[in-house]
């Protein structure tokens, strides 16, 4: 309630400043909101600027609005407060809750169309054009940065250990037989995660082409349930609650904490996003020779795995102003062009190298590869080779997830997750729980976002 | 008060006193009657999360919170939190209070610095906690591991529970230290004296004389611990735990805010805050009319 107080009185602030910059004829300014930290946040910053110097009609106004989850959150109640951004950078967990959003937010085939700019889907990469297309194939959003999880893990750890640093475990057996080993030298954290539920179980399921919930998962319509009680899901979670028990497996905590963890160097092994390589680079002791990156392992028994790996990151979503308040041309315009800036080969080929993230565009990876950083770089090709892992041929389970309410569902997962960590209920009670109180938010969001 | 004849006298007509009452009277209608007017409205509604189609459903989000199982659970923990919290800030305050209260030297200096921690904001506060217990990055996290005790509240509910209690009420001990400190300085010295003179004991002298003559400090002190601990513990908790591991810290407030804020589920959370906002008055009616029959005045 206070949050919304909050929002309408700097709305009612914002706008007689607003107005006298349009009156003098300034450039037109688009507000973006995004949830990148540092060292991201910045890079992000740095390409809307280089956007604006490149004309002098628009002018891109970025915000750092906290978390993704926070940015989505104040994104809503920046529309519901008839405020909102024209452009704000969306995790991929809210993709199916802006998907239903109506009047909220503006279509990009729509918003293409109405501004005459064009920009050629079909170079993107399919995983990634997939994850924000209706089924017909129009866009919704504009693929940015998109990332996928992989295995990173630290050389000298392995080193220490007498594992061989330049081969990676390539199957949970593997991962397992190595923690073990570094648990015997003395390695007090052989491996962690970050992002739980997106590595452990949303990866987890697609690599072993698994369903997560049914109907596509949840890409054939609200009515999807979640299907994660299974015995692969079973399995894998007795595994993490053995290794924990063996000290050989960490939780890091929820969401991207765990990220810290492989930083400080106190990790020997984390399963993370390709995007959290810009920060290893960065921070990890050692730098980036110390670094190793893998594809995520899998369980070598199971018939037909491993498949593709699917996307994760966020996409940039149009939005209009409020519930009675649409854009101008001239703005439409303006937010057209800046994605057309960012489809640009030069660009995402310049923020694939910098971060970590996936060159989003067969143009960009064309040129990045040309340009010899692969091999400069070993193992910055590692996520879109796991992309493409089982000949790029997508399934139902492994195009992505389009739940409404996933956000949520993400919590529910974690916190079962983690009493099942600690031993308060055994890992099948934990996946029953969660399957009951997931479903109970899909229903829930089927029937307010009834069309 | 029963008279309304006084201000008669003094204020010819009613303009005067409503306009002096106005300022008040805008700042409660504002912050306090509007919102919580607009929580009511929303907690009948069911609405997407942008607030394109909301469908009216009378009670159903009350039904709908009052049979959650984890809701339910989630009270239980809020007054086992609220009552460790303000039975901790209590008697550790008193304890400083009385201490502090004798003639030592320095008693000015440490007087100052145990009144430090109340400027503290509650999320900085949760912040020096964290690098104080985090199991990986903190100071002590670390010693307690590497004394053989495994520290890792990031996934054990109960050390969790007691990371938050703790962090909670050495934010408010400053607080209660200022009132007891002042509730001391204001007993009679000679009272005191004649007790003594008469041969009591000063532990005796404390339960006889002094502690009923604190009591009506220490029942103003009660409300307001557990109205803190109930609300404006928040900060310490989403700094710290977010609530979990599990639902292990999860109190109603937190609740409210993970299923608005982070769910978008207004009207569950809307059902949730006009509950909490009747339990909190229920609790002050409560106090003040059972628990202050037995306080001295």
């Amino acid at each position: 309630m206070k949050r919304r107080t909050l929002g309408m009185a700097s709305a009612g602030l914002a706008l007689p400043i607003a107005a006298p910059a349009l009156a003098q004829g300034g450039p037109i300014e688009i507000s973006f909101w995004h949830g990148l930290p540092q060292p991201l946040g910045g890079l992000l910053e740095g390409i809307a600027n280089q956007f604006n110097e490149s004309q002098r009609r628009f002018r891109i106004v970025s915000s750092f609005r906290g978390s993704y989850p926070e940015t989505m959150v104040a994104a809503i109640a920046g529309f519901r407060a008839s405020s909102a951004p024209h452009i704000v950078q969306m995790f991929e967990v809210g993709t199916g809750t802006m998907m239903s959003a109506g009047r909220a937010v503006k279509p990009l085939h729509e918003l293409l169309a109405e501004t005459g700019v064009s920009i050629n889907f079909d170079d993107y990469l399919p995983a990634v054009k997939g994850y924000y297309s209706l089924s017909d194939g129009r866009m919704m959003s504009m693929p940015f940065n998109s990332s996928t999880a992989i295995m990173f893990y630290n050389k000298d750890a392995f080193r220490r250990a007498g594992l061989n640093p330049d081969q990676a475990p390539a199957t949970w057996a593997d991962i397992r037989a190595a923690a073990a080993r570094l648990k015997a030298a003395g390695h007090e954290m052989p491996f962690t995660t970050a992002w739980p539920t997106w590595c452990q179980v949303e990866q987890l399921s697609a690599i072993h082409n698994t369903p997560l919930a049914t109907l596509d998962n949840g890409f054939g319509g609200l009515g999807a349930e979640l299907a994660i009680n299974n015995p692969l899901m079973l399995r894998h979670l007795n595994t993490l609650v053995e290794m924990g028990r063996e000290n050989t497996f960490r939780w890091g905590g929820r969401d991207g904490a765990g990220d810290a963890l492989f930083a400080n160097g106190s990790a020997a092994m984390i399963h993370a996003s390709s995007g959290a390589r810009a920060r290893f680079v960065r921070e990890l002791p050692g730098g980036v020779a110390n670094m190793g990156v893998a594809m995520l392992p899998y369980y070598n028994d199971v018939a037909g795995a491993p498949l593709n790996s699917i996307i994760g990151g966020a996409s940039f979503w149009a939005m209009n102003r409020g519930p009675n308040a649409t854009r101008s041309a001239d703005e439409n315009r303006g937010i057209a062009e800046f994605f057309a800036f960012l489809a640009q080969a030069r660009v995402a080929a310049a923020w694939h190298t910098e971060t970590g993230f996936l060159p989003v565009t067969k143009a960009a990876f064309e040129q990045v590869r040309a340009s010899g950083f692969y091999t400069q770089n070993p193992g910055a090709d590692i996520p879109i080779q796991q992309l493409l892992r089982g000949g790029g041929q997508m399934t139902g389970n492994t195009r992505g997830i389009r739940l409404g309410g996933f956000v949520e569902i993400r919590v529910i997962m974690q916190e079962e997750m983690e009493r099942a960590l600690q031993g308060g209920q055994t890992p099948q009670q934990a996946l029953t729980n969660t399957v009951t109180r997931g479903n109970v938010v899909l229903r829930n969001f089927e029937r307010s976002n009834r069309a | 008060m029963s008279r309304p004849a006084p201000a008669s006298y003094l204020f010819r007509g009613t303009a005067l006193p409503w306009l002096l009452l106005l300022p008040q009277l805008v700042i409660t209608g504002l912050f306090f009657f509007w919102p919580a007017g607009q929580a009511v409205w929303q907690s009948l509604l069911r609405e997407d999360a942008f607030g394109l189609r909301s469908e009216f459903v009378g009670l159903e989000n009350f039904a709908d919170v009052l049979a959650d199982p984890t809701w339910l659970a989630a009270f239980g923990r809020t007054l086992l939190f609220s009552g460790s919290v303000a039975s901790l800030a209590l008697i550790s305050a008193l304890f400083l209070a009385v201490q502090a209260d004798r003639n030592i030297r320095g008693a000015s200096a440490f007087k100052t610095l145990l009144i430090w921690p109340y400027a503290v904001a509650p999320a900085v506060a949760a912040v020096l906690w964290l690098f104080m217990f985090h199991p990986n990055i903190g100071i002590f996290g670390r010693m307690l591991n590497a004394a053989g005790i495994a520290w890792d509240y990031k996934l054990n509910g109960d050390q969790a529970m007691l990371l938050v209690i703790v962090a909670s009420a050495w934010k408010q001990v400053s607080y209660n230290f200022i009132f007891f400190l002042a509730g001391l300085q204001s007993i009679p010295k000679s009272v005191l004296e004649a007790a003594a003179i008469d041969g009591a004991s000063p532990r005796y002298r404390f339960w006889t004389v002094v502690f009923p003559l604190l009591s009506p400090t220490a029942f103003f002190l009660l409300v307001v611990n557990l109205v803190y601990a109930f609300f404006d513990t928040f900060g310490v908790i989403h700094a710290l735990t977010q609530g979990g591991p599990g639902k292990a810290t999860e109190t109603l407030i937190y609740r409210v805010y993970t299923d608005g804020v982070v769910n978008l589920n207004l009207g569950s959370s809307a059902a949730q805050s006009v509950i909490l906002m009747v339990l909190v008055v229920g609790l002050t009616f409560a106090q003040f009319r059972y628990v202050e029959r037995k306080v001295h005045y």
